[in-house]
């Protein structure tokens, strides 16, 4: 029964693409988002489908890289490569692009960008405990709201953000009660589903059919029988964005035979804990709240990923820490070290890898990740 | 018990075969097979003991072809086998540096040889054996003769840290006739600063000991010791200490 779920999530991706072409057809909006900083809310508020377009491919980089510098990080590469080459069909039927100022790649990218769709890029603060980065966010929320309306030609009242940020705090607890079903030992879940699952939800054009499934995920759970007795070591994985065609540490780690039981990264529980104020009077301040704390590297300083990487080795009760630098960002990369110095005053193995989306480290991958598991004590 | 642990790495294959009180080593090029370098390693080392291959209770394999090596009983990382083999030669050792043909590394041991910490570098040729070797051959020595050719009095400074670069700037070094003995001792300089790095990064604790096919050079170790300020400890055995620790390893049933 788990399986056929997971398979739903895994065939998201395909059903919605289909759906979202017949909506197409039918005269609906799509808006293509690129990180989690997108205040999806005023998208769904401004009765359009928000599509992530995240690049997770290898296959585009090189088309993208007779524009874009080679030394460049792989997920900015691989994203301007589907625009550039128009092969990811998300990017094409978009109608508008959402993007942020997260690190100077992106900035820059979402320029150049520009001349294949219409992108409008959010200037997110990279302080998140001052006033004036706090009203320059709100500020840039409201534009985003106008620029839609805009866009999209329609107009966006206080009800209409308030109705779905009802829905997205649902999707968040729903994913997050996923995600918390691996606080167990065995987990019910492999890092390769929860991956599947979390990362269904970029494409997902039914948000209340992607609630259902995850409750039933959540059920389906409750009611197996614990039967599953192993000693796997149990690993979290923490730095950059990792998706469905980048998971190659998950895959190799899981083969050899640890459990990747909980996920740090944007598409796990970076954001999951973060839920939008409903008792705020006015809701463009209340996204703002929330998306300002989401703990990403950009931010500077940035104190509640090492509270939220805390919290979460102890709750999923974890043997060891991956930490997973996609090449080029300088940002994770830096905030490798606290993160080490976090894990290791805890007692646990912490494994810093740095690699790119191409399979041509996956030896020198296994054999760092090997050893690190032969330190667990189990 | 009887024992065997093989160490393939990319330009050596290594092994150690342990018959209750007495050992037996092994050694050839790993060559285009690691499969077919572990086979004659197994052979080599029964030939040398005299013993048949179903007298050997137990073999462990490690290196970067202990994947491609289907005789085995237990595939055991290279980190943990320097450690635990390093443990056996030297208890006081915290920290071993491992310079082979494609990589080095940095491990940090706790008591008996456990596995604290690891760097490692194989990204690219910078600071491993390959790097002397493309170096040897564009001075016209080969990579066994750098050791005993540097002359550190006359240092000249590689400053270059990819092969190809470096290559062409030892040539042009060359040119301008300064020494080769300076070179030579400028290029163990430049190994022992990139390793160093990685070693101070991970933090070092003493003692410390020099593992892997680099660590017969000499020279290295010299610059080694001058770049990490610490007296470094080289096992007679450095080559083989890999394929000691995955034969102590199947002694122990680790």
């Amino acid at each position: 029964m788990l399986d056929e779920f997971m398979q739903g999530f895994a065939s998201a991706r395909e059903v919605n693409l289909m759906r979202i072409k017949e909506a197409k057809e039918n005269g609906a909006k799509v808006v293509g988002i690129y990180c989690t900083y997108c205040p999806q809310e005023l998208i769904l508020a401004a009765g359009a489908i928000p599509v992530g377009l995240c690049g997770m491919s290898e296959n585009p980089i090189a088309a993208a890289e007779e524009t874009l510098p080679r030394n460049l990080c792989p997920l900015i590469k691989s994203s301007y490569g589907f625009a550039a080459t128009d092969t990811c069909p998300f990017f094409h039927f978009s109608d508008f692009i959402v993007g942020e100022t997260t690190c100077d790649g992106k900035k820059k990218m979402f320029e150049m960008m520009q001349d294949l769709k219409p992108v409008h890029v959010m200037q997110l603060p990279h302080v998140n405990n001052t006033k004036a980065s706090f009203d320059l966010w709100v500020e840039e929320l409201r534009c985003l709201k106008n620029r839609l309306e805009k866009e999209l030609q329609v107009s966006i009242s206080d009800q209409d953000i308030w109705e779905a940020v009802e829905v997205i705090n649902k999707e968040n607890q729903a994913v997050k009660a996923m995600f918390d079903l691996n606080r167990a030992d065995p987990p019910p879940l492999s890092g390769m589903e929860m991956l599947t699952a979390a990362w269904s939800r970029s494409f997902s054009s039914n948000k209340g059919e992607m609630i259902k499934n995850l409750h039933a995920v959540v059920e389906e759970v409750a009611n197996q029988p614990e039967n599953r007795q192993t000693k796997a070591p149990r690993v979290l994985l923490t730095g950059c964005p990792v998706g469905l065609g980048t998971e190659k540490v998950i895959r190799l780690t899981e083969e050899m035979g640890a459990y990747i039981v909980a996920m740090e990264n944007c598409s796990g529980y970076k954001t999951l804990e973060l839920q939008t104020d409903t008792n705020v009077t006015d809701p463009i301040v209340a996204l703002a709240e929330k998306y300002l704390a989401i703990p990403c590297s950009c931010m500077s300083p940035n104190p509640y990923r090492l509270e939220l990487l805390e919290k979460m080795i102890d709750d999923f009760r974890v043997d060891a820490v991956i930490d997973l630098t996609w090449q080029a960002c300088h940002t994770y990369n830096i905030e490798a070290f606290a993160v080490g110095k976090l894990v290791k005053s805890k007692g646990l193995p912490y494994l810093h890898l740095e690699s790119d989306y191409s399979n041509s480290d996956l030896e020198s991958l296994k054999v760092r990740i090997e050893a690190m598991l032969e330190m667990i004590e189990k | 018990m009887i024992v065997i642990g093989i160490d393939i790495g990319s330009v050596a294959a290594k092994g150690y075969l342990i018959n209750y009180d007495s050992h037996h080593r092994a050694l050839i090029p790993t060559g285009w097979s690691p499969r077919e370098a572990g086979q004659t390693i197994i052979e080599r080392l029964l030939a040398a003991s005299g013993l048949a291959s179903d007298q050997v209770e137990r073999i462990y394999v490690t290196g970067y072809g202990r994947v491609a090596f289907d005789q085995a009983d237990k595939t055991v990382t290279e980190i943990k086998c320097h450690a635990r083999g390093i443990a056996e030669l030297y208890s006081e050792v915290r920290t071993i540096i491992d310079i082979g043909g494609q990589d080095s590394k940095v491990i940090r041991i706790g008591e008996q040889g456990r596995v604290l910490d690891f760097a490692m570098n194989d990204k690219c040729a910078a600071g491993t054996g390959r790097f002397l070797q493309v170096m040897a051959t564009a001075l016209g020595l080969d990579v066994s003769e750098l050791g005993d050719a540097e002359d550190p009095g006359q240092m000249q400074t590689i400053s270059s840290m990819c092969t190809v670069f470096a290559e062409s700037e030892i040539i042009g070094s060359l040119a301008r006739g300064n020494p080769k003995g300076g070179i030579i001792a400028g290029l163990h300089q430049s190994v022992g600063k990139r390793v160093a790095a990685m070693a101070r990064r991970m933090g070092i604790k003493e003692q410390v000991a020099f593992t892997g096919g680099v660590a017969i050079n000499p020279g290295v170790k010299r610059a080694l010791e001058e770049e990490i300020g610490a007296k470094i400890m080289v096992p007679e055995v450095c080559q083989y200490t890999g394929a000691l620790g995955a034969a102590l390893l199947a002694l122990e049933n680790g």
